[in-house]
């Protein structure tokens, strides 16, 4: 479908120096004008009622492609993690993905770093490439064998592709489902101490260093392992970090009731790494908050805790609980979109994740103090899933466009 | 709500006294409901040491045991307390059920709601699961042991089993508290889910919990249930008036924990010298099975006037009647609790 051209009037600009009020006008399917402009002849006018205009947000790292989660979450391009059934770790499957979610969701893959993500041996990483993988993943797990991993991001490091790595020392975590605690303590969960998280990344760090690769953890979730990030960034590494909301909301308080819907991967931590998670999106640490969307059905989740699949549905939620922390004061709304869509944009390496001239036209118009309750019931997603259950949140898409076409929804 | 502990007359009545659907764990309890079982459970004791050991208290009902984990003692100390209160018991083993043929839990348990249990006796490997049934059927639910979480009625009897002894050595309190009393828990306390509710319900009842074990058989902030934590256990047995002693859980363990038994023997069995440091008279008890020769030596397991390991069992059917018999009285429109 061919775009119209569009005006969205009467809004407010988020833009990556600042919001300020404005109109946004689109052509082509292309961002044509920014801020002053006024329509012109054949345009068609939006009237956003003072709402936020911001790019459409850009998911790192889910593991379903669920279009209507996606859509009422603002979300209009998402990297898919390679945990695929089978995994994305040959060409024909990641071209397959890339094209899943066209035209009106955009599906980035990134492609398995080992042949059935086991952590061996080497994909087909070039031929991925071509294939339209937008980045390496480990997957769910981290490689152990530090060996294959070091040739892994150097390999990656000549195609000059991100390496997005699970931080999770396998020896420690075994088949831990709970952080040492506690709460896991009191009930009885198989847990790994919260500092299997650090060691992960303080080896993937020294390797990707070695290596010269570009190294993205896709959760940095405890205080240890976040100094390590902090560390590497001030060295000037190009090492970066992401979280989802869970970790930031949530501690293993959540857990206490055996509730499937807080088992996650990594686990939920102690309250005071919660407490580091926001201390570190707020200086600049993480880079990245994404869903990590993996809808998941009662025969995953009706189980007991430690039989039950990790994972939630975060798509819905994402945007919402990005708003609680520029209410808390620990964000602007200009840095929330960057954490939101710019930057992982960026880390995709796609001209998307912005408001500017000749970007594309994936824009989401947002009120982002709409108050609605989550409800598990009645949900977008595949499955309801969600740890936030029955609690009030703020902020909801209004209207979405991606490459300048209104999203139906 | 204030409860007078010394005065049994002044539980508060009908179900208000055990106002619970089910029994899941100690730590949903209150010190007053742990006390009102343990008393319930003495008419139980007096009638399984008569010749005639029946009531037909719990008459055309049935009790449905699914044992999803392998059991012996505790399957038959249900099967026994079940029969003895003359209600229709069925066991259910994992081993023959569609568990096997991939069944979900959840199926299984709306299967025997399905068959209108009066109450359902669950062991299952995994924490949490006995929970989950009992949210999704009607009747009561008993958690038979469920992962390493809790194993409720074990520490129940054991406390009962305490109570008897204090009260042959004349130690005995009116209110049936035991402040102040040191026990010394020894084994695998971070597989053991009979440790987590026998910590709970001692505490409950006053008595000061030592946990003793090697740090990789510890669960993490164990000191965060109020416990003094040893890895010594002759520092640990220094003045402990109860030693329970707990086997290791090798089929819950994710690869090596200790060395070998004969080196776990050297540093945890309890031996005839090892009882010998701990307060004069201290008691002995122990879940079973146990691994003579490795966590117990056989001449402390047997050692009569200080080991209670056979009371244990005796009082495991009497509180398991106790339970049963009150968890069932709101179904048998039992006046005050319909």
């Amino acid at each position: 479908m061919k775009a119209r051209s569009l005006i969205i009037t009467g809004g407010r600009l988020v833009l990556p120096d600042g919001v300020r009020p404005g109109a946004l006008r689109c052509v082509d399917g292309f961002i044509g004008g920014v801020g002053d402009v006024a329509p012109e002849d054949g345009d068609e006018v939006v009237d956003a009622r003072g709402a936020l205009i911001a790019p459409g947000l850009v998911d790192y790292g889910t593991f379903a492609i669920d279009k209507p989660a996606f859509h009422f979450g603002g979300i209009t391009r998402a990297a898919l993690m390679p945990d695929q059934n089978p995994p994305l770790d040959h060409p024909a499957r990641v071209r397959f993905a890339a094209q899943s979610g066209k035209p009106d969701f955009w599906v980035h893959p990134l492609a398995a770093a080992s042949v059935g993500l086991a952590g061996e041996q080497l994909a087909e990483l070039a031929l991925m490439r071509e294939a339209g993988a937008r980045g390496v993943a480990t997957g769910r797990r981290w490689i152990a064998d530090s060996g294959a991993m070091l040739r892994l991001l150097q390999y990656a490091a000549m195609l000059d592709m991100v390496v997005v790595t699970h931080a999770e020392d396998g020896g420690l975590a075994g088949n831990a489902v709970a952080t040492a605690g506690d709460i896991a303590t009191r009930l009885g969960l198989p847990s790994a101490p919260a500092e299997a998280e650090a060691l992960a990344v303080a080896r993937d760090i020294a390797l990707a260093e070695l290596a010269g690769a570009r190294l993205h953890f896709r959760q940095v979730t405890t205080r240890a392992a976040l100094d390590l990030v902090r560390g590497a960034k001030a060295r000037g590494l190009p090492v970066t970090a992401g979280v989802t909301p869970a970790h930031f909301m949530l501690s293993d308080l959540a857990t206490k009731d055996f509730r499937t819907f807080a088992r996650l991967s990594p686990p939920l931590r102690s309250e005071a790494d919660r407490q580091a998670v926001i201390a570190a999106i707020g200086d600049g640490t993480i880079d990245v908050i994404a869903s990590g969307h993996d809808p998941r059905g009662p025969e995953d989740k009706r189980l007991p805790f430690a039989d039950a699949a990790p994972g939630m549905a975060g798509a819905e939620t994402l945007l919402p609980c990005v708003m609680t922390l520029v209410r808390d004061g620990v964000i602007g709304l200009e840095r929330a979109f960057d954490l939101l869509a710019r930057k992982p944009a960026q880390l995709l390496g796609v001209g998307a994740g912005e408001l500017r001239i000749g970007a594309e036209a994936d824009v989401a118009l947002i009120d982002p103090d709409k108050p609605w309750i989550v409800d598990s019931n009645r949900m977008a997603a595949a499955a309801g899933n969600t740890p936030f259950d029955r609690q009030p949140v703020q902020g909801r898409v209004l209207m979405l466009w991606k490459g300048g076409v209104k999203v139906d929804g | 709500m204030t409860i007078e502990l010394s005065n049994r007359a002044r539980y508060p009545a009908g179900a208000l006294a055990f106002p619970h659907r089910g029994l899941l764990g100690i730590a949903q309890l209150q010190t007053h409901e742990i006390l009102f079982l343990l008393d319930e459970a003495e008419q139980w004791v007096a009638l399984n040491r008569r010749p005639a050991k029946h009531s037909d208290a719990l008459a055309g009902l049935t009790i449905i045991n699914a044992f999803f984990e392998n059991s012996t003692r505790t399957l038959l100390s249900f099967e026994i307390a079940g029969k003895r209160l003359g209600a229709d018991v069925v066991n259910m083993h994992a081993a023959q059920s569609s568990v096997k043929k991939g069944e979900t839990l959840i199926d299984t348990a709306m299967t025997l709601n399905a068959m209108r249990a009066d109450a359902i006796v669950i062991r299952h490997g995994s924490s949490g699961a006995v929970q989950l049934i009992a949210d999704r059927v009607d009747c009561p639910v008993l958690n038979a042991g469920d992962g390493q979480h809790e194993h409720p009625t074990q520490a129940l009897l054991d406390a009962l089993t305490l109570r008897h002894a204090l009260r042959e050595a004349g130690r005995a309190s009116s209110d049936g508290m035991m402040n102040g009393l040191v026990v010394t828990i020894c084994g695998d306390i971070r597989h053991s889910r009979v440790a987590r509710s026998n910590i709970l319900c001692l505490q409950a009842l006053g008595a000061v919990v030592r946990v003793c074990a090697p740090p990789a058989l510890m669960p993490a902030e164990i000191t965060q249930m109020g416990v003094e934590m040893f890895h010594q256990f002759d520092a640990a047995l220094e003045g402990a008036e109860v030693v329970m002693m707990l086997r290791l859980q090798n089929e819950r363990m994710d690869g090596q924990f200790i060395p070998s038994p004969r080196e776990y023997r050297h540093l945890y069995g309890l031996t005839p010298e090892r009882l010998a440091r701990a307060a004069p008279g201290a008691l002995v008890m122990h879940p079973g099975p146990m691994n003579r020769g490795v966590e117990i030596d056989s001449n402390v397991a047997d050692l009569a006037g200080r080991s209670l390991i056979t009371a244990q069992v005796e009082m495991g059917v009497a509180i398991r009647m106790a339970c049963l018999e009150v968890l069932t009285r709101r179904a048998r429109q039992m006046e005050g609790w319909a």
